[in-house]
């Protein structure tokens, strides 16, 4: 049963594609560590059997990855040689950060001091060569909490195994301030990279992580990302990201998290950017008392599809959880919701809430909404809602009538509609950058 | 001068005739009421000087302080200082009492070539504003009309009026849904901002509105035309007598 969102084999359709894959393997430099060297190698073998997913299995209907095996992979260039003029922050105060470019680590532009005794923050490329058995065994411990979450794109990922983020926040440590993960993409750049977040928060522990994935139009890149995540009992996980890829981009990303007893995660994804993008998180509560907070918001235009697919899988009692995912969809854009939530025999007494809703702009906009409960216990309290809809005329006359122009009455009624999910995010810093830059594109969509 | 001429004016609404041909003429300082039974085209004539979407022109024109009001989007004449008071005013879940105003006024502002308030200067204005019509400072920062009862939603659209200034205001109906406290407050806010240079027209399907709010004139709507026009007596006359006069029973009259 926790193989719902995992595709089942369709290897025809991208023969090609897993030729291009298999070509760009030995680019890689190698891993001596043989538990490192095995999931690459296992992850190249899974893919190779199962190929991309296509629209025929469940977990894909509503996206279509055919554009994606067409792309010309060529290998990306060396980080270090690539300019970056901005590296984008939400936050006021200079923290703690890691910047990507093109999925390779760039230690010049990251900071990674002033964190307190005992946090490991740092790149997987440099933890393969400084402690390679302890990436291995953080990477195992965590892989064991997802039995059967196989999955094309993070088999993808294992098998170029390369870079990546590595945060280990030890028993009872709070981190003070937000780590950012910056992935900028290099300009003009067909290329594909595949970063891996490995991430630990023991017992009692608190931290955020604010995730930047970004890029420029005009260059057909793929950045599939995998995570993998642990909350400790009683620990507190905010996790948010803001993705504004380059609009000919795929954006891939693929998110196990574990929670155990009495843990608070707490995430929100921002959909602006790329041709494709695919949000899908796993979240496997098992233990008691979590308070899972799952949510999102995106904000699409031209050809643009936006795919958010979640899984939160309640194993154990008086857990709650809560979901708020709101989109606004222009143009021949396409927006997509897949929320399931599996609430187990052992899972009594829980409460559960799940809305979505769809704002479209045009008449050629689209979206495919699909919750799904699953419920296996008796003492449960589950809601979800779903709706679309257009503009509210009424609101807007209301509005004109009293002068506001136009132009600015479709920016306050896009604003007011998207903060019933961004009012979801619980740092206040972060809410006031994704409202900034969801108004941003509203100033560049009207334009 | 008259502030607003209007002449001839048909609309039609999805093919139907619902305006006949209306002749008004409204001068500065002048207070006209409009009354009229159910479906004589009471909003339809508001909504079309307000410029909402739906509403057919087959016939007619509207000066509006000397420009073609006919031709102006539905901003463009708020800005140049018509205000149209809602029978139902909407709700706006998300969007601030205050940041509503806040926009709406500073872009009436630079239209009329006058710089915009700041946060500071705007709050002092709104306050002393609502205070008038028993407003609380809670009820400007809650969501446009979310919440507010009826004739909360109502003291709201007097504020809005207060806030923006305007040179014609348009009540339509104002006093359905009040009870007679709330008729009171709303009817004072109304009344304050009585003016030498201010029209106003109110529409109501009552006479009680006009105990409080008495106008200098008084039209009968009915079948799309102003049928009579006389003082405040015939409000009087129409609350006794009813429309059937004008070959339409209505029980509620």
């Amino acid at each position: 049963m926790s193989g719902e969102l995992t595709p089942t084999h369709s290897p025809q359709g991208a023969a090609s594609f897993i030729e291009q894959v298999k070509q760009a393997q030995p680019a890689l430099a190698p891993v001596a560590h043989p538990w490192l060297a095995c999931f690459r190698a296992e992850g190249m073998e899974r893919f190779a059997k199962a190929g991309l997913p296509t629209t025929r299995n469940e977990a894909w209907k509503f996206t279509n990855l055919r554009g994606l095996d067409k792309l010309s992979l060529s290998p990306a260039p060396d980080a270090k040689s690539v300019p970056v003029d901005a590296i984008p922050t939400a936050l006021e105060a200079a923290g703690p950060r890691l910047v990507f470019i093109g999925g390779q680590f760039r230690a010049d532009l990251s900071r990674i001091q002033g964190l307190p005794d005992g946090v490991l923050l740092d790149a997987l490329s440099a933890q393969m060569e400084a402690d390679p058995q302890g990436l291995a065994d953080r990477m195992e411990g965590l892989l064991a909490r997802f039995p059967g979450a196989d999955h094309p794109m993070r088999s993808l990922n294992a098998a170029f195994l390369a870079d990546g983020v590595l945060l280990h926040v030890p028993a009872g440590v709070k981190l003070a301030q937000p780590v950012e993960l910056v992935f900028l993409a290099p300009a003009g750049v067909a290329a594909a990279w595949h970063p891996r977040l490995v991430v630990v928060v023991e017992d009692g522990a608190e931290a955020t992580i604010v995730e930047h994935h970004a890029g420029q139009p005009g260059a057909a890149y793929l950045s599939n990302i995998a995570a993998d995540v642990a909350v400790g009992k009683g620990a507190r996980l905010h996790h948010y990201k803001i993705q504004r890829e380059g609009t000919d981009a795929f954006h891939i990303a693929t998110l196990n998290t574990h929670l155990a007893d009495a843990s608070t995660y707490d995430t929100f994804v921002l959909n602006l950017g790329a041709r494709l993008a695919r949000h899908e998180a796993r979240q496997v509560l098992g233990g008691e008392k979590i308070e899972a907070r799952v949510s999102g918001a995106y904000a699409i235009g031209g050809d643009q599809v936006s795919d958010i697919t979640t899984l939160i899988d309640h194993a154990k009692p008086n857990c709650t959880s809560r979901e708020v995912v709101k989109g606004v969809i222009d143009g021949k854009a396409r927006g997509v919701f897949q929320g399931k939530i599996i609430v187990r025999p052992d899972a009594q007494k829980t409460d559960g809430y799940q809305l979505n809703r769809a704002l479209l702009l045009s008449e050629t906009s689209e979206i495919n909404s699909k919750p799904e409960l699953e419920i296996y216990a008796d003492d449960v309290k589950c809601s979800h809602g779903a709706t679309a809809g257009e503009l509210d005329e009424d609101q807007m006359f209301y509005l004109r009538a009293r002068g506001v122009p136009r132009d600015m009455a479709r920016v306050m009624l896009i604003g007011a509609f998207l903060d019933e999910a961004m009012d979801e995010i619980i740092d206040e810093q972060v809410r006031a950058y994704f409202r900034a830059a969801a108004a941003a594109w509203m100033g560049t969509e009207r334009a | 001068m008259s502030l607003i001429e209007i002449k001839n004016l048909h609309a039609s609404v999805d093919g139907k005739a619902i305006l006949k041909g209306v002749d008004l003429t409204i001068n500065a300082g002048e207070v006209h009421a409009i009354m009229g039974p159910n479906g004589a085209g009471k909003s339809t004539l508001s909504y079309v000087l307000a410029g909402r979407e739906g509403y057919e022109i087959t016939e007619g024109s509207v000066t509006f302080d000397g420009q073609d009001l006919l031709a102006l989007e539905v901003e463009e004449r708020a800005a140049a200082g018509l205000f149209l008071a809602f029978q139902y005013p909407v709700e706006i879940p998300g969007v601030t009492n205050a940041t509503f105003l806040k926009e709406a006024l500073n872009a009436i502002r630079k239209t009329r070539g006058e710089s915009p308030l700041d946060a500071m200067q705007f709050l002092k204005l709104i306050r002393a504003k609502a205070k008038d019509l028993s407003m609380t400072d809670e009820m400007i920062k809650r969501a446009v009309n979310v919440g507010f009862s009826g004739g909360e939603k109502k003291r709201n659209e007097a504020l809005q009026m207060a806030v923006l200034q305007p040179k014609l205001a348009i009540l339509d109906e104002t006093d359905s849904g009040l009870d007679i406290d709330a008729l009171k407050i709303v009817a004072e806010g109304v009344n304050k901002l009585r003016s030498p240079e201010r029209g106003m027209l109110v529409i109501t399907h009552y006479q009680r509105l006009l105990d409080y709010i008495v106008p200098d004139v008084v039209h009968v709507l009915a079948n799309g035309r102003i049928q009579k026009t006389g003082g405040k007596e015939l409000a009087l006359e129409l609350e006794a007598k009813g429309y059937a006069e004008f070959g339409i029973s209505d029980a509620a009259a």
